[in-house]
């Protein structure tokens, strides 16, 4: 038996999906922001699995940008998380309706 | 036939780590959950011989990212657990979406078993992810991109101070 790369893409699949739950089922934005991450995540799985796959580092190098870009996603949506609570008092995206009226 | 156990393991790790952050009820719990799925991922990355990413990871998701958010968490000092959240159509609505995009990867990947590349190359890319070989792609070829996610990472780490400064909302 031998690993191929359908396993590293159905594995990044249910991860991602997994990720789209949270986002969709859960009401605590840290919580939103941690499935958010675990998407990229996902993602960085399957670009490292076709990159290798391919020989080819490009991919690789992707994966490093994506984390850069992750990183500068939370710091700036825990601030605004932050923010919204200073006001606020609360991190329920139910109980968040800024732009409703 | 180490390769299909270390698989395996890393890949029930990561899937009960992330289904432990969608279940559990207090953020500390799901941050923990995640950690645990942040290192099987590195793991997966350094059975497929990128030791690189590999080391990035944990660098990065499981040292900065996290710790910010467990950070983030303590300052906000929740006191009491949240509420258990009651069932509602959207949350109906929420199962049946994921599922879709479950189906459609799925989908996706089964339908294209057949035109991927050969597997074995998986085990014959063992240089490809090392740190020497990346970096000098990074500094070489994609040297402009490098420059613009260092001014991104600057002007996030503006942004995110300016934002959790003062009254913003």
């Amino acid at each position: 038996m031998e690993v191929t790369l359908n396993w590293y893409l159905t594995l990044a699949a249910v991860l991602f999906v997994i990720g789209v739950m949270g986002v969709l089922l859960r009401r605590n934005v840290i919580v939103i922001l941690m499935s958010v991450e675990l998407m990229l995540n996902a993602v960085n799985l399957t670009l490292v699995a076709f990159s290798q796959s391919m020989a080819d580092p490009a991919g690789q190098i992707l994966v490093f940008f994506v984390m850069s870009v992750a990183a500068a996603e939370a710091a700036v949506g825990l601030a605004i998380v932050i923010a919204i609570f200073r006001s606020r008092l609360t991190i329920d995206v139910t109980d968040i309706n800024l732009f409703r009226y | 036939m180490l390769g299909p156990i270390l698989f395996f393991v890393f890949a029930v790790a990561a899937i009960a780590g992330a289904l432990g952050m969608l279940i559990a009820r207090n953020p500390v719990t799901s941050a923990l959950w995640l950690i645990l799925t942040m290192f099987s991922v590195a793991g997966l990355y350094l059975t497929m011989n990128a030791s690189f990413i590999s080391v990035v990871q944990v660098l990065v998701y499981a040292g900065a990212i996290m710790v910010l958010f467990i950070f983030v968490i303590m300052l906000l000092n929740l006191a009491e657990l949240p509420k258990p959240e009651k069932m509602d159509w959207r949350r109906g609505i929420a199962f049946v979406l994921g599922v879709g995009v479950l189906a459609q990867l799925a989908y996706v990947v089964s339908a294209a078993l057949d035109v991927l590349p050969s597997p074995a190359a998986l085990e014959a890319a063992g240089q490809n992810g090392s740190a020497a070989n990346l970096a000098k792609e990074l500094f070489t070829r994609y040297a402009m991109p490098l420059e613009v996610i260092g001014v991104l990472l600057l002007v996030a780490t503006v942004g995110a101070v300016m934002i959790a400064k003062r009254r913003f909302v």
